[in-house]
């Protein structure tokens, strides 16, 4: 899967799980730049993600992730 | 088969546009809360049962009205993180008709929050408190093999329960809802687990049991989760990853279906159970057409896949209607033609008996299913209409969307599993009146008509409608013999009392006649309600050695129709005299004349009050009631009707 499909299946995800479809999805992204992203939602959009790309995750990859980019490479890597 | 509960597949998937007419609420708050119900009436995921649940809560905070949802107050305590599960309930409560706010506690405050009187929820003054456990919260310690530290465990557990529920019912008199444990999957020994005491498996086992049965009666409420996770399966449920990572106690992936089974039993307090099943019949009731294939081409037999995937729909139809559902038939069809294999087809289970309201005919189903609510005098919110035709579900949902109408699997052998999943009749508790009430509406019809007709007694008796069927003891009436031959004191000649064994001795004895006695009418089956034993005395004689009768049925000249039977037997095995004892007892006053009434001559009198009494078979004439006798199970088996 190329990272311009992934992007795109991210933004429909981000609007799902934020409620919010103004999100503009960046590999730079952080959850300090998106409101209501905090500890609970970050699980949601985790889990999200796992279903939707049919992967899974474990503790230790979720707690190295530091922004959308290193989810992408992530992903790539495993969908 | 997991996906028909985790994707909550009895429910039509969500719209596309479920976001956009969630956003355009904010515009039309007025029918704000049909428009949520209507909405969460769709399979809904985490994220959209999230996003129905803000905008919902954001409308109540804004004040807004959110009839026709009924409000709930539920405070949620919970040993794990509930944060997730919050917003799902809220959605799933809409879905059941209800507008739940959810009063949440921080993390862990259980036994807190619950015993002190002034804590967050007991001064919320919640309408019931969810004690969300899981057997991480309990007080237990593996005792392995050690059976009395074992109960102590589950008596420690169950008091602690106990000690909870008491404090919310000290501090806000709310209805408290326990939830069974679903046991963790991984086991110690194996097998062994469940037997021996001690294991976690075997105290959770014992704590699950035990706290059921102490919630039966008592006003609080269960909410059984162990079968829950069974059902979708253990493995599946615990996920320990998220467990680590945040305290979930469940997976994910179930949390809507959790939701969902929260939100019946809330809306079941509420009364918001559905009530009454309206059955398709073609294709549904049973496989094939009627109007095209006839009475022999519809598939409806044992032994056959397609027939007994239907067949299973109308034994759970059948076992709801026992629960007290009423059940109804909308069907596209002639009515005479529909009514065919209820009448004329072996293999069908259900009658028309079992039908309160028949709607077969050409219009459309929703004035059918109109039609019906109106002659029950029940509300269409109480209804669940079940067809396999996509487009009359979809037609009743959209001209009726107060009907649950569930969709269903293209496989017929999941219709019923389906049918169950979706909870439309979840109920709290269970009154033995609710065994009665799905004849009452057939039966207060039938009994306005019954009185027209009414003329004598005997006319009264033929329009009963009765059956009696008479078979010899055997292994499968044998607990019922025991327990009416071990009970029955009224109508009891001899009230000599057996046990098991002793039965099971004179079932196979040759020499001894027994005969148990069902009758059945036009209000339903009552079952046993006669036991007789006929043991050899002298040469060409049977001593009547217990005659007993249920008083249920006392005035149906069902003793005649008794004697009528022996007396076949008698003539049968070559008996020339019947001999009948009455032993009185201070409870069997009612049938001292009773050998007197059936013809029988006074041969003695003991000061005791003891007589005894003849009939000479071959002079006996006993009187009869107009019923159709059956009796079966004998070297030869008849079938005869007494007008």
């Amino acid at each position: 899967m190329d990272e311009h499909e992934i992007y795109e299946r991210l933004t429909k995800i981000f609007e799902d799980v934020f409620d919010e479809d103004s999100i503009k999805i960046t590999p730079d992204l952080t959850a300090k730049d998106v409101d209501g992203w905090d500890s609970l939602t970050h699980i949601r959009l985790m889990l999200t993600v796992e279903k939707a790309f049919k992967i899974k995750f474990s503790a230790a990859e979720i707690g190295k992730l530091e922004n959308v980019g290193d989810l992408v490479k992530l992903i790539k890597a495993r969908a | 088969m997991k996906a028909l509960y985790s994707e909550l597949e009895w429910l039509p998937r969500a719209p596309e546009d479920f976001s956009a007419r969630l956003k355009a609420l904010a515009a039309a708050p007025a029918r704000a809360g049909r428009e949520f119900q209507s909405l969460a009436q769709h399979a809904l995921d985490l994220n959209q049962l999230t996003k129905l649940a803000k905008a919902l809560s954001k409308m109540r905070a804004e004040g807004e009205s959110l009839e026709p949802l009924t409000p709930f107050r539920l405070a949620v305590l919970s040993n794990s993180t509930i944060d997730m599960l919050v917003p799902a309930l809220v959605a799933s409560a809409a879905r059941h008709g209800i507008a739940l706010e959810v009063i949440q506690p921080s993390y862990d405050q259980v036994a807190q929050e619950a015993l002190t009187a002034d804590s967050k929820v007991n001064n919320s003054k919640p309408d019931a408190v969810l004690f969300a456990l899981d057997y991480r919260a309990l007080p237990l310690r593996i005792s392995l093999g050690d059976r009395e530290a074992a109960a102590a465990g589950v008596e420690g557990a169950i008091g602690y329960l106990e000690a909870l529920g008491n404090g919310i019912k000290a501090g806000s008199n709310a209805v408290c809802i326990f939830q069974t444990f679903a046991p963790p999957v991984e086991t110690l020994f194996g097998s062994l687990d469940r037997a021996l005491p001690g294991t976690l498996r075997n105290l959770i086992g014992g704590i699950n049991r035990a706290l059921a049965e102490s919630l039966i009666g008592s006003g609080d409420v269960l909410l059984d989760v162990a079968t829950l996770a069974e059902t979708v399966g253990l493995a599946e449920w615990h996920n320990t990853a998220l467990w680590n990572m945040g305290k979930f106690s469940f997976s994910d992936e179930f949390i809507p279906l959790y939701g969902d089974h929260v939100a019946r039993t809330v809306a079941a307090l509420r009364g918001k159970s559905r009530k009454a099943l309206i059955l398709d019949l073609d294709n549904t009731v049973w496989g094939g057409v009627i109007g095209d294939d006839g009475l022999e081409g519809i598939q409806i037999a044992q032994g056959d896949a397609r027939g007994e995937a239907h067949l299973a729909v109308q034994r759970m139809a059948l076992d709801l209607r026992q629960r007290g559902i009423v059940l109804a038939v909308s069907s596209k069809n002639t009515d005479e033609v529909a009514r065919e294999p209820f009448e004329k087809h072996p293999e069908m289970l259900l009658k028309l008996d079992h039908i309160a309201v028949f709607q077969a005919n050409w219009n459309d189903k929703a004035t059918n299913i109109q039609a019906i609510a109106e002659e029950l005098s029940l509300g269409l919110d109480a209804m669940v209409f079940l067809d396999d035709s996509p487009v009359e579900r979809g037609l009743v949902r959209k001209l009726l969307p107060q009907v649950a109408v569930p969709e269903l699997p293209e496989e017929p052998a999941y219709y019923a599993r389906t049918l169950a999943a979706a909870g439309y009749f979840e109920a709290t508790a269970f009154a033995t009146e609710d065994l009665k009430r799905a004849g009452f509406y057939q039966d207060n019809a039938k009994r306005a008509s019954l009185q027209k007709q009414v003329g004598g007694v005997d006319a009264y008796l033929a329009s009963l409608d009765m059956t009696i069927t008479f078979q010899p003891f055997g292994a499968t009436g044998r607990a019922r013999i025991v327990q009416l031959i071990n009970k029955s004191n009224q109508y009891n000649l001899t009230t000599r009392r057996y046990t098991d064994p002793e039965i099971a001795a004179a079932e196979l004895d040759p020499e001894v006649l027994t005969l148990q006695v069902r009758l059945s009418d036009i209000f339903g089956d009552n079952g046993m309600i006669s036991v007789i034993i006929c043991r050899p005395g002298d040469a060409g004689v049977w001593e009547i050695d217990t005659w007993l009768m249920s008083c249920r049925v006392l005035g149906r000249k069902v003793e005649h129709m008794v004697l009528r039977e022996i007396l076949d037997h008698a003539r049968v095995a070559g008996v020339h005299k019947l001999a009948g004892i009455y032993c009185p007892t201070d409870r069997n006053k009612l049938v001292v004349d009773h050998y007197a009434r059936l013809g029988f001559a006074k041969v003695s009198e003991e000061e005791s009050g003891l007589t005894r009494w003849e009939l000479a078979v071959a002079r006996a004439a006993p009187d009869s009631a107009p019923m159709r006798v059956v009796s079966q199970g004998f070297t030869a088996s008849r079938e005869s009707t007494i007008a």
